[in-house]
């Protein structure tokens, strides 16, 4: 029995990776465009085209890595009307976001139904647990190299927010519009870039879904992925590393059912794959209390002020 | 800082127009190379326009801007810029989240693409060797003080190497002493012809103390300037306001019986963050008496008004009013009779895009005669009684039917103290009566709230401006970090040890 608990832990850790991967980038992305100063709740529609291109363009060329750089590429494009729509004035950035979010899903449904059916090439696995003889570890140790690309752009980011002249004005136009316009910096400008930016890294981690993990191309693959983003950042008060973190215990959280599942615990499995859902839920119950604002918030997001 | 001495400033004629409104005619006005100068009016007066013409914000229809005799344009505040022409606002412009360093570094006019920190540390140490107060570069903006803030601002505008710094009432938020440290830092260096100092202030000790020279406008249009060491204040004085006497002794009764109207004891509030910001309070009010709560802002005042007002809620601590437990629902407060006038109140006690009739009702419209039975809202009782208190408390444009946010701030100010003054009322909690207004509306403001007094309303009085509170208040008390450090009666109140209480640094 004792191996059993063993196991169930290492299948948690391993789901983690494979299922927070996606959360990683989303909340990344997420974490960029919150940082200049707007929401875009639109990423869970980014998240969704993103599988479909990936997918599409995986199936078509025959190379996912093509497919994920397409993904990101059709993120870019969602974030940069999102943004560019909200640099209108009196436009609210959450009910474009809305739209945006529907846009995007609907529009991913239309082009991918062709994509349902057909498989395509998937993206490659590294194999870390080769020295391994334990089967369980094994698996849980099948890591993707997206995983550790992102990696690398949560250490990445966190340093260019503090130590670039570019992460310094995404910083400023997120703190006070005013003061970045008295400085002569193109608030809406900045906004735009970190949001197509935000939607590059959403797009990505939509083709993680359709390429890698659950690995098909279907209408309820995000699940709303990318809405719980909106959470995780501020969970992860707005720190791109920490943003990893928060990714690894959703994913952790996702994996619980199916991890127990595996050593024969049956009883409360829909319970448990709510896990990740009732989390956000109560992250946004603690943080949000109309007698505190957040420490670490951006002072222009609407939510905010 | 280069070396050489800062160049003269001058305004020829200047004239600018808003539509129909002319905010400015034919104004000249001459800064000398180290000068500090001082620059006077009532609110409308024309000095921001006058300072934003100057700083590029505006582009003066007549008139031109000459810097060393030599015409300039002046496009936009970066113009102003290179010519070393720098601005330091009334609100502060740092942004609260960043350290000092940051705001320092991201204000320089190039930054490399990476930035090294170190390096820009070790320059902005050196530079601050050089300048007469320091500000610990680690620290986080939104953890310091105001004048510390105010600091932060100035040193900026100085790392930019600007020669000629114009100041929009610097002191504002400032204690006496900060306010004296600050100016006095200023005023060495321009003594030495390092800087020419422009300053918009209101606080005339302030100009007799420090400043060479004085300009007044009005209404638009320049009126006179001399040297301050040879104008008395009643003379400065009077040319802001014109014939108009300056400030009235107002006449006070005296009450002799001591009713306690309004008492807190261990009072306990929460800021929007968490943190205790209210700690420990104990306070009395008496029938027929006014409080004035002295401090620098910050301090918890915001929070404990918020209380008083029913919007937000003690951690702990009780609160008795007239001698029964306060409860800030509707029906309580109407039985209480406690009412409040608190800082902005556009956005604290209006509903902007509501009707001025509508706001003065806000205490009201569901009682005879404004509610029908209770239920129906009469719209034509609601604009006779809106008439009434335009009239009473001289609100201008004395239109019933627009809406509040189009009205000037003094006059929001008037409709919001006419509203909570039109029924009886026994406590009155004020905060911040007159920022922003000019000296007639605040000489308006405090009339009624002394006269409110007479009446017997017990008056807690929370303002920044210690004039102020030593003007109206029976008995002052010091707030700093949340509790009351010190008490005395208004008339004799040294106005130094005040001071020390309010920065925390009595013995």
């Amino acid at each position: 029995m004792e191996a059993g608990w063993w196991g169930v832990l290492i299948a948690v850790l391993g789901g983690a990776i494979r299922i927070g991967t996606p959360f990683l980038f989303v909340s990344l992305g997420e974490c960029l465009t919150e940082k200049s100063g707007r929401i875009n709740l639109g990423l869970e529609g980014t998240l969704v085209m993103g599988a479909m291109t990936g997918y599409a363009v995986s199936l078509h060329s025959g190379s996912p890595w093509l497919g994920v750089l397409c993904a990101g590429l059709a993120g870019m494009a969602l974030g940069a009307l999102h943004s560019w729509l909200c640099s209108f004035q009196r436009v609210n950035d959450i009910a474009v976001g809305i739209a945006m979010m529907l846009f995007g899903t609907g529009l991913a449904f239309f082009l991918g139904k062709p994509y349902i059916q057909p498989s395509a090439p998937r993206l490659p696995s590294i194999d870390l647990g080769a020295w391994s003889d334990v089967p369980q570890l094994k698996a849980a140790l099948q890591i993707n190299a997206l995983f550790l690309i992102g990696i690398v752009v949560a250490i990445v980011l966190g340093w260019m927010l503090t130590n670039t002249a570019w992460g310094l004005k995404v910083r400023v136009a997120g703190e006070s519009a005013d003061a970045a316009r008295a400085l002569g910096l193109p608030v809406d400008r900045i906004r735009i870039m970190s949001t197509a930016q935000g939607g590059f890294l959403a797009g990505i981690g939509g083709s993680y879904l359709s390429l890698y993990y659950p690995f098909n191309w279907s209408e309820g693959l995000s699940s709303g992925q990318g809405l719980m983003a909106v959470a995780l950042v501020i969970f992860a008060r707005w720190q791109p590393m920490a943003c990893l973190w928060v990714s690894l215990l959703w994913g952790g959280a996702a994996a619980l059912g199916p991890s127990l599942q595996s050593v024969g615990i049956t009883g409360g499995y829909y319970i448990f794959n709510a896990i990740p859902y009732i989390m956000t839920l109560a992250v946004m119950i603690i943080t949000c209390s109309p007698r505190r604002t957040l420490v670490g918030a951006p002072h222009e997001l609407t939510v905010t002020r | 800082m280069n070396d050489g001495a800062p160049p003269d400033l001058q305004a020829l004629g200047i004239t600018k127009r808003f539509g129909p409104l002319t905010a400015l005619k034919d104004v000249d006005f001459r800064l000398q190379s180290g000068q500090f100068h001082a620059l006077l009016g009532e609110n409308g007066a024309g000095k921001s326009t006058l300072v934003k013409c100057i700083m590029g914000y505006y582009h003066p229809d007549e008139g031109n801007i000459l810097l060393d005799q030599q015409p300039v344009t002046i496009r936009n505040p970066r113009d102003a810029q290179t010519f070393g022409i720098g601005m330091v606002y009334q609100q502060f412009t740092l942004i609260p989240n960043m350290t000092v360093l940051e705001n320092l570094a991201i204000s320089k006019a190039k930054l490399n693409l990476i930035i090294n920190w170190q390096e820009e540390e070790s320059q902005l140490t050196q530079f601050m060797e050089k300048m007469p107060f320091k500000v610990p570069l680690s620290a986080r903006v939104g953890s310091l003080a105001a004048g510390e803030k105010q600091k932060v601002e100035i040193l900026k505008q100085l790392a930019l190497q600007n020669r000629i710094l114009i100041l929009d009432e610097p002191t504002s938020v400032l204690t006496p002493q900060e306010a004296k440290e600050v100016l006095g830092h200023l005023r060495a260096m321009t003594l030495a012809r390092q800087l020419s100092i422009l300053i918009i202030t209101h606080k005339l000790r302030e100009v007799a103390a420090f400043a060479d020279e004085v300009t007044v406008l009005r209404k638009g249009q320049f009126v006179g300037s001399g040297l301050a060491s040879e104008l008395k204040i009643s003379q400065i004085a009077e040319m802001m306001v014109g014939s108009e006497v300056t400030a009235k002794p107002k006449q006070r009764t005296v009450l002799s019986k001591k009713v306690p109207k309004l008492v807190l004891q261990d009072i306990r509030v929460k800021d929007d963050i968490g943190v205790e910001v209210v700690r420990g309070l104990h306070l009395t009010i008496h029938e027929g008496e006014i409080v004035g709560v002295a401090g620098v802002s910050g301090n918890g005042q915001r929070e404990l008004v918020e209380v008083l007002a029913g919007q937000r809620q003690a951690v702990a601590g009780t609160i008795r009013v007239q001698d029964q437990p306060f409860q800030p629902t509707r029906e309580k407060i109407m039985r209480h009779k406690m009412f409040c006038l608190p800082e902005e109140p556009l956005q604290n006690t209006c509903v902007g895009r509501m009707t001025v009739s509508e706001n003065l009702a806000f205490r009201n419209f569901d009682v005879v005669p404004h509610a029908i039975g209770g239920w129906l809202i009469s719209r034509s009782a609601l604009r006779r009684s809106a008439f009434g208190l335009i009239e009473r408390y001289n609100i201008k444009p004395p239109h019933p039917d627009i809406p509040i946010q189009s009205l000037s701030g003094g006059n929001v100010q008037r409709a919001v103290l006419a509203r909570e003054l039109s029924a009886e009322v026994e406590i009155l909690i004020i905060a911040n009566p007159c920022f922003g207004l000019d000296f007639l509306a605040m000489e308006e403001i405090r009339l009624q709230i002394v006269a409110a007094r007479n009446r017997g309303t017990a008056v807690l009085l929370v303002s920044e401006d210690l004039d102020e509170i030593l003007e109206l208040s029976d008995r002052t008390v010091v707030m700093f970090n949340g509790r009351l450090v010190y008490e005395t009666t208004s008339p004799g109140a040294d106005l130094a040890i005040i001071g020390r209480h309010m920065t925390g640094h009595a013995t």
